[in-house]
Parts: C-alpha cells; sequence; structure tokens
C-alpha cells in the first residue's frame, strides 16, 4: 500500500526544532513515573521522602527488594501472577484457534449469529456482570480459589475475531481441499495445517492475554480472600494499606510487578504495537 | 433453497452422500466449538442476562428473602446520591480522559508519521504506559501526587505557589486521575492514528498540493475527514474503557473514598460497594445495567455514525 508522503504533512507553523523539543519533553513526562518509581527503588530509607525531591539515589541500596520480600510473600504473589496468566494464555489460544478456524474455513447453520453473538456481547463491560459470575461460583465452591480467579480470563472474543479474519485471509482453501485429498481428517488438518499457519496472530493474541490477566485487579480483588491466593496486583494493594508511608519497599514491589511486562515490551515492541494497530484497522 | 433430493434415480445417490457428509460438516463444528461455546456461555452470555434478571429483585446475598420488586432497584437510583454522583463523576473523568487524550495524540500522530528510527522510538516511549500494569502504576503515581514530597507540588513551590492536595481535595482529586488517565491511554491512541495516518492514500496528498492546500487546510480538509472512522473508534473505545475506571481509583484515592467528602466516587466502585460491602447484589446489578446502557448507547452511536459516513 502507497503511504502518505509524510513530508506533505508539516504544517509548517512549528519550526523543526520545536517539535523535536515537544517530542522530547513528552516521552520525558510519559517515562518520568517509571523512572521515578524505579530510582526511588533503590533509595535508603533517608532518601526516599526529602526536599527537594531528588531523581537519584546518593547511596543505592538493594534494601528495600530484601525487606518487601521480608514484610509478605511476594515470591509467592509472583507465582501466583505468572501461573494465572500463562493458564489463561494457553486456555485463550486453543479457544481463539478452536472458533477462529471453525468460522473462518466452515459453512454451518448458526455461525453468522453465534458469531455475532461472540462479537457483541465482548461490549458488555466485565464490570456489569462480575455480580451474577460472583454468585454463580458459589454454589460450586470456586471462590477462593485458583479456577474461580482465571475463569473470566479464559475466553477472549476479540482473540476469536482475530483468528477468524488471520486464518481467513491466509489459509488457502485449496491447502485444505488437498489435505482432504489426502484422506486427512478435518481435526489433523485444525491441527497440523491451519494451527501452524496462524502462528502470528497466536503470538499477538497470547501477548494480549498475558498481559490482561498480569494487570487482573478487581475480580481477584472479589473473588481471592486468601493471601495464598493473591496475584502481584492483589499483594501490592495490600500491602500498600499496611505501608503506605514505606515508599521505598513499595517501589521495589512495584518494580517486581511492572518488570516482566516491560522486559516481554522490550523483546516483543513490534508485535505489541502490530497488534494494537490491527486492533483499529478491522474495529 | 431446496434440501428435496431428486427423484431421478441415477443421480439420486451422490447428493445423498453429498448430503451425509455435509450434516458430517455440521456435527464436526459443533463439536469444535462446543467447548469454547460452552464456557463462553458460562463466564459471559449467562451472567449478561443474569445481571439484567437480578437487578429486578431484591436480592440480598446475607438474606434468603429475595422479593421481585420489578423496576424499583432503578426507581431508587435514580434519587440515590451516591449513585448520581458516581454517574457524575465518571461522565466528567471519561469525556476529560478521552477529549485530552485525543487531542494530544492527533498532533503527536501527525509528528510521528514518518518513519524514522526516532518516529520508532518515541512510538515505543509513548506507548510504554499501555501495557504497564495498573496497579504498580497507580502506586508510582500516587507518590508523584504526594502532598509534602510529591513532584507536583515541589513544581508548585518552583513557581512559588501552594501546594496542592492532589489526592484528598474533592475539587482537584477528578483531575488528579484525568492526568494518570490520559498518560495512560495516549500511546494506545497514537499508535491507531498512526495507523490511520499511514492508510491514507498519498494520492491524496499529491492531489491536494496541486490544489495548493497545505498546512492546517490539509489537514483540516484531507486528513481530518478520511481519519473520521479511526478517530470514531478511538473516541468510542477510549470512553468505553473510561466508564470502567476503577482500579486507580481504588488505589490512589481509598482511604477518602468512604470518608464523608467521596473524593471521587465513580461507577465501579458505588457497584462494588453496593455488590460487596452492603451485599444488595439486585440494586447493584442495577447499576450495572445503567453501565451497560450507557456502553452500548455508544457503540451504536458509533456505529450510527461510521454508517452515515458511508452513505
Amino acid at each position: 500500500m502507497r503511504r502518505a508522503a509524510p513530508s506533505l504533512h508539516r504544517t509548517g507553523w512549528l519550526p523543526e526544532a520545536a517539535v523535536q523539543a515537544l517530542l522530547a519533553l513528552g516521552a520525558a513526562i510519559m517515562v518520568l513515573p517509571m523512572v521515578w518509581m524505579l530510582a526511588t527503588s533503590f533509595k535508603p530509607p533517608t532518601e526516599v521522602a526529602v526536599w527537594p525531591p531528588r531523581l537519584l539515589p546518593h547511596a543505592p541500596t538493594l534494601a528495600n527488594y530484601w525487606g518487601v520480600f521480608a514484610a509478605a510473600p511476594f515470591g509467592r504473589f509472583f507465582l501466583n501472577s505468572v501461573g494465572l496468566s500463562a493458564a489463561a494464555t494457553v486456555c485463550v489460544i486453543i479457544t481463539s484457534v478452536l472458533a477462529g478456524a471453525i468460522f473462518a474455513k466452515y459453512r454451518f447453520p448458526g455461525r453468522t449469529v453465534l458469531f455475532v453473538c461472540i462479537l457483541t456481547t465482548a461490549i458488555v463491560p466485565f464490570e456489569s456482570y462480575m455480580i451474577p459470575l460472583y454468585i454463580q461460583l458459589i454454589p460450586i465452591h470456586w471462590i477462593n480459589t485458583y479456577q474461580g480467579i482465571v475463569l473470566p480470563y479464559l475466553i477472549m472474543s476479540f482473540g476469536i475475531f482475530l483468528l477468524r479474519q488471520h486464518i481467513g485471509s491466509t489459509v488457502p482453501n485449496e491447502l485444505l481441499e488437498a489435505a482432504r485429498a489426502d484422506g486427512a481428517s478435518e481435526w489433523w488438518i485444525l491441527v497440523r495445517v491451519i494451527a501452524p499457519l496462524s502462528t502470528s496472530a497466536v503470538s499477538a493474541i497470547g501477548i494480549f492475554a498475558f498481559i490482561q490477566t498480569w494487570a487482573a485487579f478487581i475480580w481477584p480483588l472479589l473473588i481471592a480472600n486468601d493471601q495464598r491466593l493473591f496475584n502481584m496486583e492483589l499483594g501490592l494493594t495490600a500491602f500498600q494499606f499496611r505501608f503506605s508511608t514505606d515508599y521505598g519497599k513499595l517501589m521495589a514491589g512495584s518494580v517486581l510487578s511492572v518488570a516482566p511486562m516491560l522486559v516481554a515490551f522490550l523483546l516483543l515492541r513490534r508485535r505489541i504495537i502490530e497488534s494494537v494497530a490491527l486492533t483499529g484497522v478491522k474495529g | 433453497m431446496s434440501r428435496t433430493l431428486p427423484v431421478t434415480a441415477p443421480a439420486a445417490r451422490a447428493p445423498a452422500r453429498r448430503v451425509s457428509r455435509r450434516w458430517g460438516t455440521y456435527v464436526y463444528c459443533f463439536l469444535v466449538l462446543l467447548p469454547v461455546l460452552a464456557l463462553f456461555a458460562y463466564i459471559r452470555l449467562f451472567p449478561i442476562a443474569r445481571s439484567v434478571v437480578l437487578s429486578l429483585y431484591n436480592w440480598n446475598l446475607a438474606s434468603s428473602h429475595r422479593p421481585f420488586v420489578g423496576l424499583a432497584n432503578y426507581a431508587r437510583l435514580s434519587s440515590d446520591e451516591n449513585f448520581l454522583l458516581a454517574l457524575k463523576n465518571t461522565t466528567l473523568y471519561s469525556i476529560s480522559t478521552v477529549l485530552c487524550s485525543t487531542v494530544l495524540a492527533l498532533p503527536l500522530a501527525l509528528a510521528l508519521t514518518r518513519a524514522t528510527w526516532s518516529s520508532t522510538l518515541y512510538q515505543a516511549l509513548y506507548f510504554l504506559p499501555v501495557i504497564t500494569p495498573m496497579v504498580p502504576m497507580a502506586i508510582a503515581w500516587k507518590w508523584i501526587y504526594d502532598y509534602n514530597y510529591g513532584i507536583f507540588n515541589y513544581l508548585l513551590s518552583l513557581a512559588h505557589l501552594p501546594a496542592v492536595g492532589w489526592l484528598v481535595s474533592a475539587g482537584v482529586a477528578l483531575w488528579a486521575l484525568v492526568i494518570m488517565g490520559v498518560w495512560k491511554i495516549l500511546g494506545y491512541n497514537l499508535i491507531l492514528f498512526l495507523v490511520g495516518i499511514r492508510n491514507i492514500p498519498a494520492v491524496y496528498f499529491e492531489a491536494s498540493s496541486i490544489d495548493g492546500a497545505a498546512g492546517w487546510a490539509r489537514f483540516r480538509f484531507i486528513t481530518l475527514p478520511l481519519l473520521k472512522p479511526i478517530l470514531l473508534y478511538v473516541l468510542v473505545t477510549a470512553t468505553i474503557q473510561a466508564y470502567n475506571v476503577f482500579t486507580q481509583v481504588y488505589v490512589m484515592t481509598l482511604g477518602s473514598q468512604s470518608a464523608p467528602g467521596q473524593a471521587v466516587r465513580v461507577l465501579v466502585y458505588d457497584i462494588y460497594e453496593n455488590g460487596f460491602h452492603f451485599f444488595r447484589m439486585g440494586y447493584a446489578s442495577a447499576e450495572a445495567v445503567v453501565l451497560t446502557l450507557i456502553v452500548l448507547g455508544l457503540t451504536v452511536i458509533q456505529f450510527g455514525a461510521v454508517r452515515g459516513e458511508e452513505a
């Protein structure tokens, strides 16, 4: 596709240098909270609350990190987050590929109705049906369990949608026909032909699912009362209420929660941004 | 299309085989979809439907007497001061966050259109807040907003202005949340606008430069109209997201939340409080249905606007 000639976009009323300066200033503001968080996490208590505020620590220390693990089971919170996010990611990928492949490559009665139903309910905010979902889990005793926490994150309408689009446009029907002519079963075709050809969409969905589950807050807040089930977000919040003034430790805990997302972003930046861009084009 | 089999004898067997094969395909499709649809129904469809039903009952978690009350919950909502305050705050928060983040993201996207390494770098930096989890960032912002040692009050002191209680004064806390909300979503809007601008065929700009259009005129009459579908999409998705604001309110302003002043009461907090502090599940569900209706209304408006554009 031909792209817009960028030079034609210059509005002209701002000199190039001013544009660059504003861009740099904006970027600095965007990363400031993270830099501030990281810097504070290395400050000894005497340097955290000082006036005027100083960005970099004079005598950097790891004491806050040891302190955080000593004050609350952050190792457990971290592993809980990893486990819940990994489980949700795997499940979202499986359900998205299965449903995406069927909706993209087969015709059957009710196909459109079901697909539209999956898409439209995605608009309804989770916060508005969390109460009935909670009530639903009481009789089966899933309140205060890992499976209860992870349940709402096991399916992703956007994932089904993206996989349907991707499989519909990248997997040629001739390939499926050829496999059928060779006597392959439909299930074999799905697992061995369609799934391997949709890895790029699968990785995008996987990233979204992981990030979404990692940041999950309101549902775990409702359903996890036992501290041993807390994810990082809940653990941090509880820790904050108990140690609201110890910002050094709070920032160390926060860094632990942000770090995996930052690492993932550094490694997969291009894919993440492209996937986000895709939501707009298709939306 | 008729499904009756042809009556001519020689042709009869082949279509029969085709029909049975077609039924085999249907069965296969539903078998594969079954686990997905079952999960979908259990965690989404049933709860959504049930929230409407619950809203018609006086459904208390702590009581087994749960009478049907019709629309009484909705009638009570219309005079519930907490709910009305929450509705007002959430609406104000959503409109401000969405407008500010859109107005800032659009010129940023224009400045970053050219595919250079610096554009890539800036995209990444501006996008960073989007992928960071809300709780730790809310804690960091709380520290930035701190009355005694925060950066914001330090900057005010440099300008010889009095310190502001960012998260405790009723009039200010909402705007403190808006600032953080804009910070969080700006990069997302930026990326979508960037895609939109880059997808505008160059021929439009060539034609406009032949006609002598430049600068503001080009933006106003070429870029903006062609960007309209993306713009609408951004506005609506950002508004929907903003209406669900909860986590940062909980982390940053709790403590003042239940205080008499009620620094920032938002819709989802009100639902949470009614449902899980007072166990008024029916009443909270009525609020939840109102939230859904607001969001659906916004979506319908978007579809209408885009369709109007295409017609």
